[in-house]
């Protein structure tokens, strides 16, 4: 069997629990899909799971629900590629039901989970395990990475080709960085033989040291340990070079600075196989944010400055950042109720991320709404899962969001189990109403009043 | 009124004005022989340290007892604390007994602030992590005061690792505030990178002390050679020790203490008669007795709870 794939966009399988495809006419609402093309008011059949019909005043076909979504937005569904569901081990944090309901919510029809668990998803038989789980339990589709090395150790490469072949769609050391560049080109010359691409965390820890947030005039004014921008360009930089050596593919996780968006740039335009991805957080947040050592503004990478911001924003106009990702990372109550320095690094942010998005980056036109659409759903595709598209004979994924309802992020009220938001407190306008990942209603929320006609 | 005092920032040189003031007067009680006012009698003043120290907890400690007031000294070694109590029910355990105040020493930056927002009591930020330690500066401030008179204009240089000194930080906070000019200056690998944002100089030589009326020196921690902030101890000394060729006739040295003798500081200063050394410790009581009145006296208990009558004797 051959298992080298020169495109590294082999088909890729995701998991969730079983589901009634739906039979449901969205009337009305304006379908916005800049890769089909799509910018207008229509009517949306999906039949049997399938994007059907669109059209003016479509029947209803018997059985169906109809929903009126006048006035709201039909967007393609999200894909997120970088989410910790923290199962195995942290159940107690999320588990595969509540972070993919999370993800719903978010209008997420497709998630990617790090493998950052305990134990580490760095074996075929916990990967099988936990698809297994996630066909029980996910109430989207959902995609799982396995580590590059074992136990995240940084030393030996884990079964990269059995893992796989046993689902995994991509690699990554999320929650930590490769640090020998000698395991990080094998694992580059070992992706030939595996596929997937090598998703990595960026730090030099020798540069990061203690750091707790970006270093900078706010961490010189309360005291805290530094992370400087350059902690993540470096080791970008060194992995760009190795990519380009070894001919391999690569996904930068979570971009926060300035400088290390200028390593890929340049990477890019000398033909490396190198994309990237920031988080909502990042894009709309800076270090300003952490004066008050709120522990929800916690977060590796930090928030950085504003230049680092503008900067991001700019990229994720161009296309230099491919897609945006949450890096949603659930964390216990009682582990965020302490210092800013003891508390663990993380923020949740699935529920909140188009919103939040929305928000800050359309609304003052930073970034054109379609763009920004494009860019909340290309994730995915990154990892070789077809991008979804609102078009006829797609499998329904997509999701309806209310671009005026104003609401308050609450200190509770999540679907994740977890409550440490990074937007908690703001008010964001923007609403996911209803969620259909592949075929199958995933979220409605609750207050919605739906036009049901019997 | 002031509620806590967690940060300098949080001060406007009229607060400051007005503890030093105070502080003023309470060293004329410090002067007699019974050193003792009854202004707290009955309140409850909360010492939690979670950090070894020597002289800002037992002059908090005698700033309470000369107020009258009732104090608890909780010590993280021994403790809940030790036991892995959380800081959180650490600060609720010790709110059921309705302290007026809680003093906290903590070793990580915003500990004071979160217990702020987790007791009702008054709450003094002690020193925490490498943030604040506010109670240093307004000490600093009144013991220059009491020898110079008026601090407007003062060129103060603080020198040493600045990077990891929060006494460093609140100091040039309270000085800017009070209309002081000041430089900071220590090895490049311990200045933090942007802290010219709170209002001071940088500079990496001692080359224009010359400048300074007031040179402030920090505290050399022995650890930090092992982390090759600085390549030796000898490199730093020759180059950031303050010494008798370094300090002028007309300055003033000042440094919080403890003092590493042959580091930071040559012996000759610390015992020459520019050294306000000692006159910093005796400026602790009065100060920290200030600042419990500032945020006590006149603040009656809290809403709902029938105020106890001065008079009643306290459980003990």
């Amino acid at each position: 069997m051959n298992r080298v794939d020169a495109s590294g966009r082999r088909e890729v399988e995701l998991d969730r629990a079983p589901v009634r495809p739906a039979t449901v006419l969205i009337r009305g609402a304006r379908l916005l899909d800049r890769r089909a093309g799509l910018d207008g008011r229509a009517d949306l059949l999906i039949r049997d799971g399938q994007i059907a019909e669109l059209g003016d005043s479509l029947a209803a076909p018997e059985g169906a629900e109809t929903i009126d979504a006048e006035g709201l937005h039909a967007f393609p569904g999200f894909v997120d590629p970088h989410v910790h569901l923290r199962t195995p081990g942290r159940e107690d944090e999320e588990d595969l039901d509540s972070g993919t309901r999370a993800a719903a919510a978010g209008g997420y029809c497709a998630i990617l989970a790090q493998p950052n668990t305990e134990p580490v998803v760095d074996s075929a038989p916990v990967l099988r395990s936990l698809r297994e789980r996630a066909r029980a339990e996910a109430r989207i589709p959902s995609g799982f990475l396995a580590a590059i090395t074992v136990g995240q150790r940084g030393e030996r490469l884990t079964e990269m080709a059995e893992l796989a072949d046993a689902g995994a769609v991509g690699f990554t050391d999320d929650g930590l960085p490769v640090r020998s560049a000698g395991v990080m080109r094998q694992a580059l010359q070992y992706q030939r033989l595996a596929g997937r691409p090598l998703a990595l965390h960026e730090e030099d820890p020798s540069l990061s040291g203690d750091g707790v947030m970006h270093e900078g005039e706010v961490s010189a004014l309360l005291g805290l340990a530094g992370i400087p921008s350059v902690s993540e360009s470096v080791l970008a930089a060194r992995d760009c070079s190795l990519a380009a050596y070894e001919g391999g593919r690569i996904h930068v996780q979570h971009v926060s600075a300035r400088e290390t968006i200028e390593v890929i740039e340049r990477a890019k335009a000398a033909g490396t196989q190198v994309t990237c991805e920031a988080t909502p957080h990042h894009l709309v947040l800076t270090d300003d944010a952490v004066r008050g050592l709120d522990t929800n503004l916690k977060m590796n990478p930090p928030l950085r400055g504003e230049s680092d911001r503008a900067a991001l924003i700019e990229a994720l106009r161009s296309g230099a950042i491919d897609c945006v990702a949450t890096d949603h990372a659930p964390h216990a109550r009682e582990e965020k109720e302490q210092p800013f320095e003891l508390a663990p690094m993380g923020v949740t942010g699935l529920e909140t991320a188009f919103a939040a998005l929305h928000t800050e980056l359309v609304l003052p036109g930073l970034i054109d709404l379609r763009v920004l659409v494009e860019r909340m759903t290309a994730g995915g595709g990154l990892f070789g899962l077809p991008l979804p598209r609102i078009e006829v004979g797609a499998p329904a994924n997509l999701c309806l969001a209310d671009l005026d309802a104003e609401w308050e992020v609450g200190e509770s009220g999540y679907e994740s189990r977890s409550a440490n938001c990074a937007f908690a407190g703001r008010r964001l306008t923007g609403r996911v109403r209803i969620t259909i990942a592949a075929g199958a209603v995933a979220y409605r929320e609750r207050t919605f009043a739906l036009g049901a006609v019997a | 009124m002031m509620r806590h005092l967690l940060s300098v920032d949080d001060l406007t040189r009229a607060d400051i004005e007005r503890i030093l003031g105070r502080a003023a007067s309470f060293a004329e009680v410090s002067g007699r022989e019974i050193k003792k006012v009854p202004t707290l009698r009955g309140r409850t003043v909360i010492n939690l340290f979670y950090e070894a120290s020597t002289r800002t907890s037992s002059s908090f400690e005698l700033a309470a007892k000369r107020l009258s007031a009732d104090l608890v000294s909780v010590k993280s070694s021994g403790s809940a604390v030790d036991k892995g109590e959380s800081l959180k029910d650490t600060v609720q355990t010790l709110s059921a007994y309705d302290p007026a105040a809680i003093v906290i020493r903590s070793p990580h930056a915003g500990a004071a602030a979160l217990v702020a927002r987790w007791s009702r009591a008054a709450v003094i930020n002690a020193g925490d992590g490498k943030h604040e330690h506010p109670t240093q500066a307004l000490l600093d401030l009144y013991t220059l005061k009491r020898r110079v008179g008026a601090l407007e204009g003062l060129r103060v240089w603080i020198v040493g690792d600045v990077l990891h000194s929060r006494v460093a930080r609140s100091g040039i906070l309270a000085f800017s505030r009070m209309g002081c000019e000041v430089t900071v200056c220590g090895p490049p690998t311990l200045v933090p990178r942007g802290i010219e944002s709170l209002g001071c100089e940088v500079r990496t030589t001692l080359d224009e002390l010359g400048t300074a009326d007031v040179v402030y020196a920090l505290r050399m921690q022995r650890e930090r050679m092992t982390g090759s902030y600085v390549p030796s101890l000898r490199e730093y000394a020759a180059r950031y020790q303050i010494d008798g060729r370094r300090l002028g006739a007309n300055q003033l040295l000042m440094h919080p203490g403890p003092v590493n003798r042959g580091v930071e500081l040559a012996s000759e200063v610390i015992d020459s008669p520019q050294a306000l050394i000692v006159e910093q410790v005796e400026s602790g009581v009065v100060v920290r007795m200030a600042v419990l009145y500032e945020l006590l006296a006149g603040r009656g208990a809290p809403a709902g709870v029938p105020a106890r009558p001065a008079t009643e004797p306290q459980p003990a």
